[in-house]
């Protein structure tokens, strides 16, 4: 089966292939998937604290052509957005745009997760899942 | 930029030898008999023909030319072997043994088999590949009828001690069948002098056209007969039966008489190319050869990259390089080589891996082409993955809780 375009295009000139500092308290990390399972992504996002605006987003992918691109296109379609924006990107829209063939939906569907698991870890680390539940707790008792 | 392909998926399947192609295009049109007319002249000359390819691959393999049945290519012939001994030879009891590296056309026929009521032992392999002769000989019963066992990996070249498990099988007064695909034509493969009695290949894994191969079939010492498994005009001593592809045969023909003249120096240019490549990639970090390296076909190597995703490694030079890999994006099912899983790699490693085979045509000039950009893309992809900076990081990747999916 032949690659579409755009996962060639992406998969040779990676949009965005880097490491941030995993220390630091304005970026967050998103690791899925497993070595045993033939992929892994590592997705960082760093946040502007005043505006939750994603202000930067690197990867690194252990995968096949279209676990890079979907990896390359969603650290592309973050940048500039705010965490809800990114948390509601679906793994269909990826599909739709790369033209992923069906047994490479799975690629998207870890793109996803990375997304989220990095939003995730930011939150958690700058206390925002405590004061989500909270606010949560707060509401529900109201 | 070098425009043209480098063809390094020989075991997949080899380009047809252009002398095979001469020898096979008078039997399209100027020679179109059917070689079962027996009353007219085209019929003859088919037949003629027929016959002499017959005798060109019976040499090859020092067999007689009777012992030939021409099929459409191995698959059929793995099946008729197996289903045609069971059929065959059933009253006698319905072991089998085989092996968990075998290719799927003899483990699909085998699970097929089962369900037909034969008992099945599949042997396991040592970490190289090879088989345990002592777990072989331990696996026989009383009523074990067949012991199949392929002469060469088609995913890592192995060799089996075909000479050794033949002693075996006659000691026990067990049939021996190899599934040698991959072996004939490119190493010398002598059925009788090791004791096998059926004998499976194809035509265009050695230079010759696709959709012909041969069943070798013992007459002699023990006279082996198998239940045909495709009822009709009787045709190859009624084990067989259907109109036979004249031109395809004349072409399997043709091949394995260039083989058989050729095949020594193919070998040995092959090997010094095989090496130079083998060697060159073990020159990265973290590379590794799968299977046994010496007992091993001259023209092919298996090689994990770790931390680096097979298909993805592919990606960066398949634009100019065709190789194959036991990597799971590769493959409809989604799960890596079960061949490199036998021989025990973790899946990491089997997702990693690149099969090289190389072939007639393959100059050292697209070898040295081949060692750059792959090196190339292995130091790529390398930079692409996280896994591979962990590694520099000395994280132990065992440790990490990965979130499979």
């Amino acid at each position: 089966m032949a690659y579409s375009q755009k996962v060639l295009d992406h998969f040779q000139n990676p949009k965005n292939v880097g490491t941030l500092d995993k220390n630091s308290p304005n970026v967050g990390t998103g690791l899925v998937g497993a070595p045993e399972c033939g992929d892994v992504m590592r997705l960082q996002i760093e946040v502007d604290p005043e505006t939750h605006i994603i202000k930067d987003a690197k990867f690194k992918t252990f995968g096949c052509g279209s676990a890079i691109a979907s990896s390359s296109l969603a650290t592309e379609w973050i940048k500039g957005k705010t965490l809800d924006e990114a948390a509601s990107i679906d793994n269909m829209d990826i599909v739709e745009e790369l033209a992923l063939p069906p047994v490479k939906i799975h690629c998207s569907v870890l793109a996803e997760d990375a997304i989220k698991s990095a939003i995730r870890d930011y939150k958690l680390k700058n206390g925002f899942l405590e004061a989500e539940a909270a606010k949560a707790e707060t509401e529900a008792m109201a | 930029m070098h425009n043209r392909w480098i063809y390094l998926d020989n075991n997949a399947t080899t380009p047809t030898d252009p002398r095979v192609v001469d020898a096979m295009l008078p039997f399209f049109y100027q020679k179109p008999g059917n070689a079962a007319s027996r009353n007219h002249p085209f019929g003859w000359e088919a037949e003629e023909a027929v016959d002499y390819a017959r005798e060109q691959i019976a040499q090859l393999i020092g067999v007689d030319a009777k012992e030939i049945i021409f099929t459409s290519g191995a698959t059929e012939s793995d099946n008729l072997a197996l289903k045609g001994v069971f059929e065959m030879y059933r009253r006698k009891g319905n072991h089998i043994i085989t092996v968990k590296t075998e290719h799927k056309a003899v483990l699909d026929t085998c699970a097929h088999l089962e369900k037909m009521g034969a008992e099945v032992t599949y042997l396991g392999v040592k970490p190289d590949g090879l088989i345990d002769l002592a777990e072989l000989e331990a696996a026989i019963r009383p009523t074990t009828i067949l012991v199949s066992v392929m002469w060469a990996n088609n995913e890592t070249g192995v060799i089996q001690p075909m000479a050794e498990i033949g002693k075996i099988c006659e000691k026990h007064g067990v049939l021996f069948m190899s599934d040698a695909t991959q072996a004939v034509g490119k190493i010398p493969v002598h059925p009788k002098e090791v004791g096998v009695h059926l004998l499976a290949f194809t035509s265009h894994k050695m230079y010759g056209p696709k959709g012909v191969g041969a069943l070798y079939v013992s007459r002699k010492n023990p006279r082996v007969k198998v239940t045909a498994q495709m009822d009709g005009g009787g045709h190859e001593r009624g084990m067989r039966s259907g109109t036979l592809n004249v031109p395809g045969i004349v072409g399997f023909g043709k091949a394995a008489e260039i083989a058989r003249l050729e095949m020594a120096q193919d070998a040995e240019r092959l090997r010094r190319l095989r090496d130079k490549l083998e060697n060159a990639l073990l020159q990265l970090e973290e590379v590794y050869v799968n299977g046994n390296r010496e007992h091993r076909m001259p023209h092919v190597t298996n090689m994990s990259f770790k931390h680096v995703e097979g298909e993805g490694l592919m990606m960066t030079f398949n634009q100019n390089i065709a190789v194959s890999s036991g990597s799971a994006c590769t493959s409809a099912s989604l799960e890596p080589s079960y061949v490199l899983v036998a021989l025990g790699l973790g899946d990491d490693l089997a997702h990693s891996s690149i099969r090289f085979s190389l072939g007639r045509f393959t100059t050292e000039e697209e070898i040295d082409l081949a060692i750059e950009m792959v090196t190339k893309g292995v130091n790529h992809m390398r930079e692409l993955s996280p896994i591979w900076e962990m590694y520099k990081e000395g994280v132990d990747l065992s440790t990490v809780q990965w979130q499979e999916h």
